[in-house]
C-alpha cells in the first residue's frame, strides 16, 4: 500500500470538488430526469469503486491461490467487505434516484436485478467465510468462490444487460451510451469524482486491512 | 481419461446400488408437478409452463447434485487423492452429473408433458438449450457442493452459494424458451441463444478444472 498523506488528501479534495461542483455547474435540461442528473456525481461513482474493490479483492485471491500468504487472505476479504459497503451505497442512491425519476424505488431492470444477485453472491461469500473454522482452508475455499463471484458480477452487469431486450439505462439495452449524451462540465466533474471516490475506498481499504492486521497480533499475543 | 471412464462408471454404480436417493428426487419432481396441476389446472399459458417447468427442474438438480461431494468421505477423499489427478476427480463428477441431470430433465418434461402439456416450441432451438442448460447447471453446482462440503453446514450453504451461480443460466434458458415459442425463429437469434449458454458452460467447466484443486488437497 501507497504510504502518505497527498494521495488522501487528493482523494478528499476531488470529492469535495466533485459535490460542490456537482451542485453549482449547469446541467442539460432533459425529459423526465431534469435536476436529478446530478445523482450521477454520487450513483455511478459507487459502482466504480465497488467494481475497483471487487477487482482488488481477484486479484489478492488469485496471489494468495499462488503463494499462500495469509496476507492476501486479509486483503481479499477486506475488499470484498468495503466493496459490499459501496454496493449497498450505489443500490441506495440508486433506488432514490429511481423513485424520483421511474416513480418506483426498485422497477424490474436487468441492471437492478443483475445488482442485486451480485450483492447476494458477494453476501454469500462473507457467510461462506465465517462458516469454515480453518483458518488456511478459510483462506482457499474463499478465494475460490471469490474468483467465481467476480466472473457473476462481470457477467451480471458487464453482459446481461447489453443483452437484454429493455432497459431504463443508458448504455444497456439498446439505448445510446452515458457517454455520448454527457456534455462536457459534466464531464469535468464526473471523471474527477469517480477518481476520488475510488482513492477514499482504496484508503478504507487500507485502514480496514490495518485493524485486521492488529487485531490478529492482539490475538496471538493473548495465546 | 482412464481414471475418469473409471470414477464415473463408480458413481454410477453407487447411485444404482442406494436406489433411494435416485428415486427421491424422481417422486419429488413427479409429486410437485402433479400439485402444480392440482394448484393451477391443466392449462396454463406459456410463460407460466416455462418459469414452473425450469424452476422445478433447477430444485430438483439442487437435490441430486448437493450430495456430490457430501458423500465422501474424509478418508474416501485420501483415497481418490492417491489414485487420481485432481482434474480428473472433478471432471469425472460433472460429466456423472451432467448424465445423470440430462436423464432427470429428460423424466420431468415427460411428466410435464402429461400433467400439463406441451406448449409448441422450436424444438431446434429449445432441445439444444435444454441440453446445454442442464450440463451447465450440473456443472457450476457441482463445483458449488466442492466448496460448499469444504465447510460446516453444508445444506444451507449449497443454497446460498449455488442461487447466485445459477441464476444466469436460469435467464438465459427461460429467454431461450420464450424465443423458441414463435413461429418463426431467425436463425442469427438461435445462433445467438445458443451461443451464449455455451459460452457460460465453458466458463464453468475452465473455471472448475483450474479451481478445484485448490480445494481438492488439504
Amino acid at each position: 500500500m501507497i504510504k502518505g498523506l497527498w494521495w488522501k488528501l487528493t482523494g478528499l479534495g476531488l470529492i469535495l470538488y466533485s459535490i460542490v461542483a456537482g451542485q453549482m455547474i449547469e446541467v442539460p435540461e432533459l425529459p423526465v430526469i431534469h435536476q436529478t442528473i446530478r445523482n450521477l456525481f454520487y450513483h455511478v461513482c459507487m459502482w466504480f469503486a465497488m467494481f475497483t474493490m471487487f477487482g482488488t479483492s481477484l486479484v489478492y485471491s488469485i496471489k494468495y491461490l499462488t503463494g499462500n500468504k495469509p496476507g492476501n487472505d486479509i486483503m481479499a476479504s477486506e475488499s470484498v467487505y468495503n466493496g459490499i459497503f459501496f454496493g449497498i451505497l450505489g443500490l441506495i442512491t440508486g433506488m432514490i434516484w429511481a423513485k424520483f425519476t421511474w416513480g418506483d424505488f426498485w422497477t424490474n431492470d436487468p441492471q437492478l436485478n443483475g445488482a442485486a444477485v451480485s450483492m447476494m453472491a458477494y453476501l454469500a461469500y462473507a457467510v461462506l467465510r465465517s462458516s469454515i473454522d480453518e483458518k488456511a482452508m478459510r483462506a482457499r475455499v474463499s478465494a475460490v468462490y471469490n474468483i467465481f463471484a467476480f466472473m457473476l458480477l462481470v457477467i451480471f452487469l458487464g453482459v446481461l444487460p447489453r443483452l437484454a431486450d429493455s432497459s431504463l439505462h443508458p448504455g444497456k439495452g439498446g439505448n445510446t451510451s452515458t457517454m455520448q449524451g454527457l456534455d462536457l462540465t459534466m464531464r469535468l466533474v464526473f471523471y474527477p469524482a469517480v477518481i476520488g471516490w475510488i482513492i477514499v475506498a482504496f484508503w478504507i481499504l487500507q485502514i480496514r486491512a490495518r485493524k485486521r492486521r492488529l487485531v490478529q497480533n492482539v490475538n496471538q499475543i493473548n495465546k | 481419461m482412464k481414471e475418469i471412464n473409471e470414477l464415473v462408471r463408480k458413481d454410477f454404480l453407487l447411485e444404482l446400488r442406494q436406489k433411494y436417493a435416485i428415486n427421491g428426487i424422481l417422486l419429488y419432481v413427479v409429486s410437485t408437478i402433479f400439485v402444480v396441476q392440482l394448484c393451477l389446472g391443466r392449462v396454463i399459458d406459456e410463460n407460466t409452463w416455462i418459469a414452473l417447468f425450469w424452476i422445478i427442474l433447477l430444485f430438483a438438480a439442487f437435490n441430486a447434485v448437493s450430495k456430490s461431494f457430501v458423500q465422501e468421505s474424509a478418508a474416501r477423499r485420501l483415497y481418490y487423492y492417491m489414485l487420481a489427478p485432481a482434474v480428473s476427480v472433478v471432471l469425472s463428477k460433472m460429466i456423472y452429473n451432467s448424465m445423470l441431470m440430462l436423464i432427470l430433465g429428460l423424466l420431468s418434461l415427460l411428466v410435464f408433458i402429461v400433467f400439463m402439456g406441451f406448449p409448441e416450441f422450436n424444438l431446434a432451438l429449445f432441445l439444444p438449450s435444454f441440453t446445454l442448460g442442464c450440463i451447465g447447471i450440473s456443472g457450476a453446482l457441482t463445483m458449488v457442493s466442492a466448496i460448499a462440503s469444504r465447510s460446516g453446514n453444508n445444506a444451507a450453504l449449497m443454497a446460498i452459494l449455488g442461487f447466485p451461480v445459477v441464476v444466469p443460466l436460469l435467464l438465459l434458458l427461460v429467454n431461450a424458451s420464450r424465443l423458441s415459442l414463435k413461429a418463426m425463429v431467425p436463425v442469427t437469434d438461435i445462433v445467438k441463444s445458443i451461443s451464449g449458454l455455451f459460452l457460460i458452460d465453458v466458463v464453468v467447466v475452465v473455471l472448475a478444472v483450474i479451481l478445484f484443486p485448490y480445494l481438492w488437497r488439504d
